[in-house]
């Protein structure tokens, strides 16, 4: 600590610029993307950077490229990044596939969470977290010890552990289904969440317990990613900073009264700015 | 075409009748034995192995796909295998020769060829019907297996086991399976291969099950990757017995497995449940002709299959309703997961109804692996191979974990996940 505050006095702006740099876990520069099967372009220039601790909002309208940004970030192969770059922790990820970027620490919540028929949820979440322990060099956990882990984090989440023997999400309503993401993202303990319309089709008091869960998760070396169309969940999980997605690109960023702003005058004002 | 082309024999087909020939005098049976096998090689010289213009044998030509016959299986190199499940019961056929000695507590167990011997074989030794390639083959060469009778009202506390190993070379046994009524049992008719040695099998089958019999019968065919397999299960289902069929390849070059099941008695039910994991080059055929004789009967039949490679499957589904069979309710379904470019799989679902009150559907589904559900688990950190693994597994364990049995389920399970290790 003293050591760094001589550094500090002596190099002056260039070290809080530095300091800054360190924190980043998300850079995203200049990122374009577009469909792989027609090459419509939906991210176009798209700049955004994230900080480890930091709970950033993404809203934008209908289409405005929210839901590919977080299918890019993940890694889907139906996207293409034709230009810019994603760095996390300062190293481009676009090189990595979906289940690498995952073991670094990459976790996206799902709008619709996708239903697998004859795969156990419980065996689904234990493969789950021993191939991400082991891509990282970690020993896979123990059945005492990862039951003991499924039951605290579904306890928190009100989810009934016998649904976890049903098939991964298959006949869960909605609530359980987003209910189970977060579930997922306690189990997996990413570095970086991304929850891609968390909201949608929660009823307040499942909003409530969703979003009691993600702030749980809330800590200085995690960033927390959330994309919204809606000022509501941002009620619950309260942003450190908002940027507004139009077109593919960030037309403005603020803090959360950007967010009240939004609900209270609509997006076409901010457009009309940026236009 | 000409005549003369398709009455030359081929290769497989000229080594079939020397093979017989050199065996006159060898094969055991009476009198009305030899004339019966006679009879049948005589029909094999003047058909032929059957072509794909023979109906029932459209998608499996064994004229043009049984290239080569090996000699004569050689002596018992082999001993009995550890069982699929622990406490089973286990009666072995070795190279095509059944234990004389062998017992199974509170069953009536004997050596088929004595029944070859004495003659009592020769009402059951026939074809089934010109386009009966298997009986054909097997009425002309079998040798020997087992004759098991299962008193009535036994309960098999742990399941039976029949074993058929072979270590290449040809091999035909039969297995004569006579449930008698309110029998509980569950049987594993399993071939499997201890050599890379390649075997031509032919097995016959042929069980009746009397009334009120519950009975769990697991067809496991495991055998190598040069081996030929023919193999045909001959069933009569009696009065409100349930039968519960499950026929899985996991093996084999070329494989045939014919499904003959009749039901007989009112308040019958059939579940068949198959699974057939295919790859390489093999080619694997199920072909089940299922009559609903009497009224009131049930039978579902799902078929789920995945082939890798270049493999070709097969399954033919008939399914015929007697004129008298009111309220039958028979409902078939086959899914296949195809898992490259040159996989192929074919289906051919027949439905005869001549009874007109009567429920009878059939289904087939062709899909690769879901790319959304391959990226969601990859999403959660599940490599590629892992995931496609994960979910071919899915698509057939669901189909296992309906025996319900833990031991078994587990099992099977256990040779689904090695088979998918080896190929997927």
């Amino acid at each position: 600590m003293t050591i760094e505050t001589d550094e500090h006095g002596q190099s002056g702006g260039t070290w809080t610029r530095l300091m800054d740099r360190k924190n980043e876990m998300l850079e995203i520069r200049n990122l374009h993307a577009r469909i792989a099967e027609d090459g419509t372009e939906i991210i176009r220039g798209l700049n955004l950077t994230v900080k480890a601790g930091e709970v950033a909002a993404i809203m934008g309208p209908n289409g405005s490229g929210k839901s590919t940004l977080s299918y890019v970030l993940s890694g889907r192969s139906d996207y293409e990044v034709t230009e810019g770059d994603i760095l996390y922790n300062g190293e481009s990820i676009l090189e990595l596939d979906p289940a690498e970027r995952a073991a670094k620490g990459i976790f996206l919540a799902f709008q619709y969470p996708v239903e697998i028929p004859g795969v156990a949820t419980m065996q689904f979440l234990k493969v789950a977290m021993n191939e991400q322990r082991k891509a990282r060099g970690e020993d896979e956990l123990t059945t005492p010890d990862f039951m003991r882990r499924v039951k605290d984090a579904a306890g928190k989440l009100q989810i009934n552990t016998e649904m976890l023997k049903r098939p991964l999400n298959v006949g869960f309503s909605g609530g359980e289904k987003k209910r189970a993401e977060i579930l997922q993202m306690a189990l997996l303990e990413p570095k970086l969440c991304v929850l891609d319309e968390t909201d949608s089709g929660l009823d307040i008091d499942a909003l409530k317990i969703v979003a009691d869960g993600v702030n749980a998760l809330r800590s200085p070396d995690r960033a927390v990613v959330v994309i919204t169309h809606y000022q509501r969940l941002l009620d619950y999980i309260v942003p450190d900073t908002v940027h507004v997605l139009y077109k593919g690109q960030v037309i403005k960023s603020g803090d959360k009264t950007l967010a009240h702003e939004l609900e209270a005058n609509g997006y076409a004002d901010i457009i009309g700015t940026a236009a | 075409m000409n005549m003369q082309t398709t009455s030359r024999l081929t290769a497989a087909e000229t080594a079939l009748i020397e093979a017989f020939n050199q065996q006159i005098g060898e094969l055991p049976g009476n009198g009305a034995v030899t004339a019966l096998r006679d009879r049948l090689l005589d029909d094999l010289k003047k058909a032929g192995l059957p072509t794909r213009r023979v109906e029932a044998w459209h998608y499996t030509d064994l004229k043009n796909l049984l290239r080569t016959v090996p000699p004569q299986a050689g002596d018992a190199g082999s001993e009995a295998l550890e069982p699929l499940v622990a406490d089973a019961t286990v009666l072995a056929v070795i190279q095509g020769h059944s234990n004389q000695k062998a017992t199974a507590d509170g069953l009536g167990v004997s050596a088929y060829f004595e029944r070859l011997l004495d003659g009592s074989a020769a009402g059951g030794l026939d074809a089934l019907g010109s386009d009966d390639a298997v009986g054909r083959i097997n009425g002309s060469f079998v040798r020997d297996g087992y004759v098991i009778d299962v008193p009535a009202d036994a309960e098999l506390e742990n399941p039976l086991e029949i074993q058929f190993i072979h270590a290449g070379g040809q091999a035909h046994t039969r297995l004569p399976v006579a449930f008698g009524a309110g029998v509980k049992a569950t049987v594993i008719e399993r071939h499997l291969t201890v050599t890379s040695d390649a075997a031509l099998v032919s097995h016959v089958s042929d069980i009746t099950v009397g009334e009120g019999t519950e009975l769990t019968w697991i067809i496991l065919q495991q055998q190598g990757a040069d081996d030929t397999h023919l193999g045909q299960i001959r069933i009569d289902l009696g009065a409100d017995a349930k039968l519960r069929l499950f026929v899985i390849n996991a093996g084999g070059r070329l494989v045939r497995q014919e499904l003959n099941i009749k039901v007989t008695g009112e308040g019958a039910d059939l579940t068949l449940r198959g699974i057939n994991l295919l790859g390489g080059d093999s080619h694997t055929d199920v072909t089940m002709v299922l009559g609903h004789d009497v009224p009131n009967t049930g039978s579902t039949e799902v078929i789920r299959n995945v082939v890798f490679d270049r493999a070709k499957g097969v399954f033919q589904g008939m399914i015929r309703v007697a004129p008298d069979a009111q309220k039958t309710d028979a409902k078939m379904a086959c899914n296949t997961l195809l898992m490259s470019d040159d996989a192929e799989f074919s289906v051919k679902p027949e439905l005869e109804i001549f009874a007109d009150d009567v429920q009878c559907g059939h289904g087939a589904t062709v899909t690769d692996i879901d790319a959304n559900h391959l990226y969601y688990m990859m999403a959660r950190g599940i490599p590629e191979n892992k995931a496609r693994a994960m979910l071919v597994n899915a698509f057939v364990a669901e189909i296992v974990e309906e025996l319900e049995d833990e031991a078994l389920v587990e099992a099977l399970e256990g040779v689904i996940s090695a088979w998918l290790e080896k190929h997927a």
